[in-house]
């Protein structure tokens, strides 16, 4: 998928990553992996821990050198350019901060190093601080500061410098839940205010699904697929997407005569489907209760506030549904229902077809 | 080759030249100088001969003089290990069961002395073993013994001083040991219901021992090449081999002599750090998988 | 180790303190003796034996000389270890194990080999019995204790940092002037005062080449203890002793003692 303008002709993308390969002894960490990040987009590497997102994000920022592939920036080749001369701002996990440094000293770091002059310097420290709502808190010191106002400085520090993109390593993880929430509302501002094309990894699907314009699935290595948050999230192409992205139920049909069957449940399928056996994709939200349809029993129910989650068991195998807290109150424990949905909440995966 | 060459990163190798050069220089160079002389042969009269041979050598091992010495050096040094273990293991475990600010306190109490002089601390000893010594007024004073000991020429005086002198090596060691493992481990055997002697040996006991090993290589290695101490405590009369090197170089100026028990006590000392290390790592593998 | 001491434990521990603090507290006092023989000063206390040491040119020389000894090498040391640990915490390059062995090696041969190899080796090249030869010995023996002091140092920081201040534009030179440097000084400087004090001590190795002209003070002190004891060397040990205390405490200031001897401790997992 690469980025259109308004007339729908493509243009250029601002970071284009083609064959990406890391090799660390016999294990291909990386393996040739190709994404295009356009100009202002917000990306984010979604992935299981140890499936070599930090290692991309690295190997971008150029403090990993690659086996095989390129990095282009701009259309600049990028992939034999030292890390300081990349001109990219990265936040790292750790943040990283220069602990004997003040929260304005260390914003001010990039721009010593660019020569800025000394009033530009301040006013620009000045500027960045405030963009991350830190104004204040110019003359701390790192250890004196909370996570979250640490995490504001780095994102201070990395954004002073005017980078082409930003790069984030899971930012958010040091962070508690509430935090984390107040941070990424604060992370998508911030980005929108400047425009900076970003690419954030992280192992937290709301979190990129909260953020990004688009999810880049990883896995051992490898791209899974890459669509926009919603898109992925409706059309997995994958039973690995399906179970990474929120909560699915899987069931295994198979498909014949135009006609997609579940047991002795079936719908009209398009003309196009092939025939043969297939896994049927329906999320918890989109089952409802119904006097018809799939026979099902309870076999726990999981009061959450907003909703009610039920595990029931089915001929077909354990399914999970959600209900939202209005109106009747849910079946109970050991009460038979039947379970229904629509035709277009099903989601065919054809594993042979999608790798 | 080449490729190679074109592959190697200059800034690491132009970082450890200056370190490199330093000790290929000043350290290889006179250890291999040494060796070599070693071999030589030395007369009173024409000093140092260019002949090579394993003479040296062979005097050091038929001449029972010289026998005796080594087998000085090794008890004074095994001993001296026996005694910095019996002292330095358990208050190693003390140590490491102290609260704050105790422990901070005793830490300084118990290895501060690395930072004295050799020579003073032995001093301290000559003082406290001389004939009017300290200890003798102590032990008569207490009616424990009826005439004076001698410690002073002594081995006994040796080892004491010498276990002084090392028990903070043991001390680190069994200490870093302990740091290593799970400091709930105790309290889970208290727990289960083990009473103190039976927690001792078979939880505290097991997990010091490497530490004990690996202190016991340190103290033994440098107790038999101490030179300050039994210079001090054994004077001219009890010599080891430390003292009968310093001996040869500046009163015999029998260099090759020296330089070849200097040389003999060095691999000694390697093959018996090497062997007991061999023989520790295979014991305690398990532990540490 | 969470349980505490016990009666036996406690008295153990009591014997302990005595045994290590005997022999120097011995020494002190002997040093402030109003008599002209060794002896406890039970009548009253005198600073005869500082002053009768002042005034020997011998001692206050060989003081002068393990000073300025101490201090060069341990300047030496640590310039050339800043960049030896910056290649072994950083790099990784062919031949890397073999440097760190060979660097920490003059931990293994002991002073009196180090002492006779040295001897032999500056006789031949005319440098025996000069400062340059003392500093260069001495740089070698200390450089095991200054290269791990700031290897510890090194890689206790945050390797994101280096990638940070990268990320920002910094040159590799700049990134340690102003972020690798300031934060390993006080590794450095701990690493300099134990480098500085174990130069100061040596004596083992030290009495094989020092010359008339260039006798530190521990050989000094052991030439004089080989003659006869008197309050005079108790009163130069006393020196030694208070030097050490200082060195202790400053070392116990900028790092930990425990810290650099044992490793981090779990119990004071800030420090
Ligand atoms: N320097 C290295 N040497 C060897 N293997 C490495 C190295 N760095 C990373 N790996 C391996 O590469 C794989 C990918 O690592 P990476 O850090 O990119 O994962 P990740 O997706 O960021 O995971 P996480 O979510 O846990 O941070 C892991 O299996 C890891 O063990
Ligand atoms: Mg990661």
């Amino acid at each position: 998928m690469t980025p259109e303008d308004a007339n729908g002709h493509q243009r250029s993308p601002l970071v284009r990553i083609s064959g990406l390969t890391k090799r660390y002894g016999n294990t291909t960490v990386v393996d040739r992996l190709k994404l295009d990040v356009g100009q202002g987009e917000f990306v984010s590497l979604l992935g299981p821990s140890g499936c070599g997102k930090t290692t991309t994000l690295q190997m971008i920022g150029g403090f990993v050198r690659p086996d095989g592939g390129k990095i282009e920036l701009a259309g600049r080749d990028l992939t034999s350019v030292a890390a300081s001369k990349r001109g990219l701002g990265i936040v790292f996990q750790s943040y990283a901060l220069f602990p004997h440094m003040t929260a304005a000293e260390n914003v001010a770091y990039g721009l010593e190093v660019r020569n800025v002059s000394r009033s530009e310097r301040a006013e620009q420290v000045k500027a960045a601080l405030d963009l991350v709502g830190l104004a204040p808190y110019g003359d701390r010191y790192p250890r004196a500061m909370s996570g979250g106002q640490q995490q504001r400085v780095a994102l201070a520090r990395a954004l002073v410098i005017k980078p082409r993109v930003l790069l984030l390593d899971e930012p958010l993880s040091n962070l508690d839940a509430s935090l984390r929430e107040e941070m990424q509302v604060e992370l998508r501002r911030i980005q929108q205010t400047t425009g900076t094309t970003t690419i954030l990894v992280t192992h937290d699907q709301t979190e990129a699904m909260a953020l990004s314009d688009r999810i880049v699935l990883m896995r051992s290595g490898q791209i899974e697929q890459i669509g926009a948050p919603e898109h992925v999230y409706d059309h997995p192409d994958t039973r690995f997407v399906a179970n990474f992205l929120g909560k699915t139920n899987l069931f295994q049909g198979d498909v014949g005569q135009s006609k997609m069957r579940l047991g002795n449940l079936s719908w009209a399928t398009p003309d196009a489907t092939p025939d043969g056996p297939v896994t049927i994709a329906v999320r918890p939200e989109k089952i409802a209760l119904a006097d018809d349809g799939l026979p099902a029993k309870v076999s726990a129910r999981t009061f959450q506030g907003g909703q009610w989650l039920l595990d029931l068991d089915t001929p077909h195998g354990p399914v999970l549904m959600q209900r939202q807290n209005v109106g009747a109150r849910p079946p109970t424990v050991g009460e038979r229902v039947c379970l229904t949905w629509s035709r277009d909440d099903m989601h065919l995966i054809r594993e042979e077809a999608a790798r | 080759m080449k490729a190679l060459l074109r592959r190697l990163d200059p800034v690491p190798v132009l970082l450890s030249l200056p370190a490199g050069l330093l000790l290929g220089l000043f350290l290889l160079i006179p250890l291999a100088a040494t060796a070599i002389l070693s071999l030589q042969a030395f007369s009173l009269y024409t000093g140092i001969q260019s002949v090579f041979n394993l003479d040296n050598y062979v005097e050091i091992f038929s001449d029972g003089y010289f026998g005796e010495i080594f087998l000085r050096t090794a008890r004074t040094a095994a001993l001296t290990t026996v005694l910095t273990i019996l002292i330095g293991a358990p208050e190693a475990v003390i140590l490491m069961r102290m609260k704050a600010p105790w422990r901070g306190i005793f830490l300084l109490v118990a290895l501060g002395p690395l930072l004295i002089s050799v020579v003073s601390r032995t001093l301290g000893w000559a003082l406290l073993f001389g004939s009017t010594g300290i200890i003798n007024d102590v032990l008569i004073g207490l009616g424990l013994i009826a005439a004076p000991l001698q410690f002073m020429y002594t081995e006994t005086g040796v080892v004491i001083a010498l276990a002084h002198v090392l028990l903070p090596f043991m001390i680190i060691s069994v200490m870093t040991t302990l740091q290593r493992l799970n400091p709930l481990v105790e309290s889970a055997s208290y727990s289960l219901g083990a009473s103190g002697f039976t927690t001792f040996r078979r939880v505290i006991l097991p997990q010091v021992l490497p530490g004990i090993f690996a202190g016991s290589i340190i103290v033994f290695a440098m107790a038999a090449s101490a030179f300050a101490t039994p210079q001090i405590i054994g004077g001219r009369r009890l010599k080891v081999v430390a003292t009968l090197v310093y001996d040869e170089y500046l009163f015999s100026l029998n260099w090759p002599l020296g330089a070849a028990l200097a040389l003999l006590l060095f691999v000694i000392v390697i093959i018996v750090a090497v062997g007991f290390n061999q023989l520790a790592e295979r014991r305690f593998r398990r532990l540490y998988g | 180790m969470s349980s505490s001491n016990g009666f036996w434990s406690l008295a153990f521990h009591t014997l302990f303190v005595i045994f290590v603090m005997a022999p120097i507290v011995v020494v002190c006092f002997m040093a402030f003796t109003p008599e002209g023989y060794l002896s406890m000063p039970t009548n009253g206390v005198s600073l005869r034996w500082f002053e009768a040491l002042l005034n020997n040119k011998e001692f206050v020389g060989s003081f002068r000389i393990s000073l300025a000894l101490g201090a060069a090498s341990a300047t030496v040391a640590a310039l050339i270890s800043i960049p030896a640990a910056m290649a072994i915490v950083r790099y990784d390059f062919p031949g890397r194990t073999a440097f760190l062995t060979l660097c920490m090696s003059p931990l293994m041969v002991p002073s009196i080999v180090l002492g006779v190899a040295f001897l032999r080796f500056f006789s031949q090249i005319g440098m025996s019995g000069t400062l340059v030869g003392l500093t260069i010995s001495h740089v070698i023996l200390i450089v095991p204790y200054v290269l791990r002091t700031i290897m510890n140092s090194l890689g206790s920081l945050d390797s994101a940092l280096d990638h940070a201040a990268a990320s920002l534009g910094s040159s590799a030179w700049r990134t340690f002037r102003r972020v690798t440097l300031p934060l390993t000084l006080p590794g450095i400087l701990s690493g300099w005062v134990l480098a500085f004090i174990t130069s100061f001590d040596e004596v083992t190795m030290t009495i094989f080449i020092s010359g008339p002209g260039t006798t530190t003070l521990p050989v000094r002190l052991m030439l004089y203890i080989e003659d006869s004891i008197d309050p005079l060397v108790a009163a130069v040990s006393t020196v030694l002793i208070v030097m050490a205390l200082v060195v202790m405490l400053i070392l116990d200031r900028l790092f930990g003692l425990d810290r650099m001897l044992i490793g981090r401790s779990p119990s004071d997992p800030d420090r």
